[in-house]
């Protein structure tokens, strides 16, 4: 029996727990068994990213302790994978047994699209959605862990569905974590041509794999009442015949 | 300047860059044109892409040893005739350049390319002493006659558009306006033609240095850094001391990737191998040749394992041209030298991390950059780095922690995240709290503090008041039952 330990961050947990019922559901379909360990909190990612490195070892401290007797960790967002599976290691450059556990435990973490297409290697969920998408490729998940085959092959599986490239599909849509509200302008600037370059596909909604891209995404589209669904992946995968999830 | 005024700056500029129409579409136009050539003619490279990856195992042996490796170029140098000056900083090496000029009076100077000119800021030291410098490469050129600075490595005026260039003609040299590419041309080539021929002096910089030879590599896609440095008597060529590769073997494969990240060609149009000043064997080129090899804080950086790899840099601008920040902001936004993703980790190494901490704080992390880079450089690692050493501070670099309020907000998230429990609670606090927030179809439309710069332009998703924390044991049951 396949079996998964789920990971779900921060944000998906308070703010897009559809997204993780999204994912639920889908596993069901597709007869993993899944647990989710109550203790689990934030990978430590947001700490790392500003420089506070000593805050973000112990995020990571509690995670590896949190889930280093799982054998397979799933969670959907790339940039949380590669945090733990990158950076926990740099964090713990002087603390050996520490870098060891973090090393193991980061090698059972996937994000959702790597474990099912390179681990379970399953294409098509059954998935059915009825409209035209377009992908943004996340840069963690696409330049850190080099995954960016794996969402267009379950994307092109989804019954129903027609699938559009956009131009620039692997260009930054601006959000970088405290970036974005440290830096507005320039964030700004940078999700508007994201945006545009999404309106431009013609795609009715706009697919991706981490949610940190998709807020971003998400709310400057609702901010200029544009009308362009966003989706996890896990959403559009759970879909079945009578409309998405 | 005060950092939050360096902040408040580099706000500011980014902020009017974006507003600058004619600036957009330039910048669009370098991206999405170079930017693409350049991934393209690395997979065209006949060793494959992978080549930038042995070509960053070269440049790093170099860095590793480049005390020898600088040692051995010099004295090859000094055998070919050459003289070798090495500057600890930039006014020693600017001391030098007027020294030579002095020796020989010379009144005119005509320059190649160079960013290190403008990093040691050559040119306003010349002209304060009385003696015209003319810089001959035509982006230079409209820059220099503007009064304005780079805004690209490469393509120093890439932010002028031809009409802009052609009133800037008008004004600065008499003629009739044209906007005409070609003719521009014509006008600029005229005016420099007679500098070329008048000037006493010729100074350069140097893409790459061979140890090996003793000669000094320079490119150009119009040929004036050929006739700046064989035409006139003396030739100064000033280098970052990190622009020396060992060989000739690790010389031409750092040269083809550097001709292709900097304009995707393979190969730079007008190469030029100096080897020393004319002798009896070689009539041609000038009676003197001086490279002045220029440190000024490349070693400290060199001293720090965690930053070495930023000497590893052979200033292609691949970087700039696919970076999605360099992309909105342009070269000008950055107020140093050097731009970009480059100049995003070098400036806070060279100009102090607190002053210029908006530089590596200022960019998204996407990794474009590495990908893009022509020798591979992990760019976003030493962005992460210099915000590690900026959160603490850093005595070595005389770094003061860059906030005490934000250090806080992480130890306080770190604690909670230890503590499962209080995170629950915290995160349940705030579900509830949030409702003073005014909001619009569901998304909050305002926030205060930090959140405000979010809001500014775009909605946010408010906390659910049933997170799905709370929600999977309900789900995961529903399908054992049925
Ligand atoms: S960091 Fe890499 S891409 Fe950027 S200028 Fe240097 S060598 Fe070129």
């Amino acid at each position: 029996m396949t079996h998964a330990t789920l990971f779900i961050q921060c944000i998906v947990d308070g703010m897009y727990p559809e997204v993780g019922e999204a994912m639920v559901s889908l596993f069901q379909r597709l007869g993993i068994t899944m647990d989710y360990p109550e203790n689990q909190t934030c990978c430590g990612q947001p700490s790392f990213n500003a420089g506070y490195r000593k805050e973000a070892a112990k995020a990571a401290k509690h995670y590896i302790e949190t889930f280093e007797d799982s054998e397979t960790i799933v969670c959907p967002s790339g940039s949380c994978v590669s945090m733990v599976r990158h950076h926990y290691p740099e964090l713990f450059e002087n603390e050996p047994a520490w870098k060891a556990r973090a090393i193991a435990v980061g090698k059972r973490t996937f994000e959702l699209t790597e474990y099912l297409v390179d681990v379970l290697h399953i294409e098509n969920t059954g998935a059915y959605y009825d409209g035209t998408i377009t992908y943004h490729d996340s840069c963690h998940l696409k330049r850190y862990l080099g995954v960016a085959a794996q969402p267009r092959t379950l994307i092109s599986q989804v019954r129903g569905a027609t699938f559009v490239e956009m131009k620039g599909c692997d260009t930054c849509c601006g959000f970088g974590g405290a970036f974005s509200t440290k830096y507005p302008d320039i964030s700004t600037a940078m999700v508007r041509e994201k945006v545009k370059n999404i309106l431009d596909s013609g795609a009715d909604a706009v697919v991706g794999c981490d949610m940190g891209c998709l807020m971003n995404i998400k709310g400057y589209l609702t901010r200029n009442t544009l009308n362009v669904r966003v989706m996890h992946i896990a959403q559009l995968l759970a879909g079945k015949k009578a409309g998405a999830v | 300047m005060s950092h939050d005024a360096a902040t408040k700056k580099y706000a500011q500029n980014a902020a009017s860059a974006i507003k600058d129409e004619i600036l957009q579409k330039a910048l669009n136009k370098i991206q999405s044109g170079l930017g693409k050539a350049t991934a393209l003619s690395y997979q065209n490279l006949d060793e494959g892409p992978d080549l930038r990856l042995a070509a960053h195992d070269i440049r790093e042996k170099t860095i590793n040893n480049l005390d020898v490796v600088l040692t051995r170029l010099a004295a090859k140098i000094r055998e070919n005739g050459g003289r070798v000056y090495f500057a600890r900083t930039g006014e020693q090496a600017v001391e030098y350049c007027l020294k030579i000029a002095r020796q020989h009076h010379v009144k005119q100077v005509v320059k190649g390319k160079s960013m290190v000119t403008e990093e040691i800021r050559l040119n306003p030291a010349f002209e304060a002493r009385g003696i015209e410098v003319n810089e001959t490469d035509l982006g230079e050129y409209i820059i220099q006659l503007a009064g304005e600075k780079p805004s690209h490595i490469i393509a120093p005026a890439a932010h002028k558009t031809r009409q802009q260039v052609g009133r800037l003609f008008e004004r600065k040299l008499g003629v009739p306006y044209t906007e005409d590419p070609p003719e521009l041309t014509r006008i600029a080539r005229k005016a420099l033609r007679e500098k070329f021929l008048t000037a006493d002096m010729g100074i350069s910089g140097c893409n790459l240095a061979c140890a090996q030879t003793g000669h000094i590599t320079v490119v150009s896609n119009e040929g004036n850094i050929r006739m700046a440095t064989t035409l006139p008597k003396v030739h100064v060529a000033i280098m970052g001391m990190e622009r020396v590769v060992p060989n000739l073997e690790d010389h031409d494969i750092l040269f083809r990737l550097l001709s292709r990240g900097a304009a995707a060609q393979k190969l730079g149009g007008c190469v030029s191998y100096i080897g020393g000043p004319a002798g009896p064997e070689f009539p041609d080129g000038p009676e003197e040749f001086h490279l002045v090899i220029l440190d000024n804080g490349r070693s400290r950086i060199l001293a720090d394992p965690k930053f070495r790899e930023i000497l590893c840099c052979i200033r292609c601008s691949a970087c700039l041209n696919v970076c999605p920040v360099y992309g909105k902001i342009g070269g000008h936004a950055y107020d140093a030298t050097y731009c970009g993703p480059i100049g995003a980790v070098l400036t806070p190494l060279m100009e102090g991390m607190n002053q210029a901490k908006d530089l590596c704080l200022g960019e998204s992390l996407c990794g474009a950059c590495q990908q893009a880079c022509s020798v591979n450089i992990d760019l976003p690692r030493m962005l992460l780095e210099l915000r590690y050493r900026l959160a603490y501070g850093d005595d070595q670099w005389e770094t003061q922690p860059v906030s005490v309020a934000e250090k806080t907000i992480h130890q306080a998230w770190a604690f909670l995240a230890g503590h499962p429990a209080l995170y629950r609670a915290f995160l349940r606090t705030f579900a509830l709290g949030q409702k003073i927030f005014p909001t619009s179809r569901g998304m909050i439309t305002k926030m205060p503090g930090p959140g405000a710069g979010w809001t500014r332009s775009r909605d946010i998703q408010p906390l659910s008041q049933t997170p799905f924390r709370k929600r999977f044991k309900k789900l995961n049951a529903k399908k054992a039952h049925g």
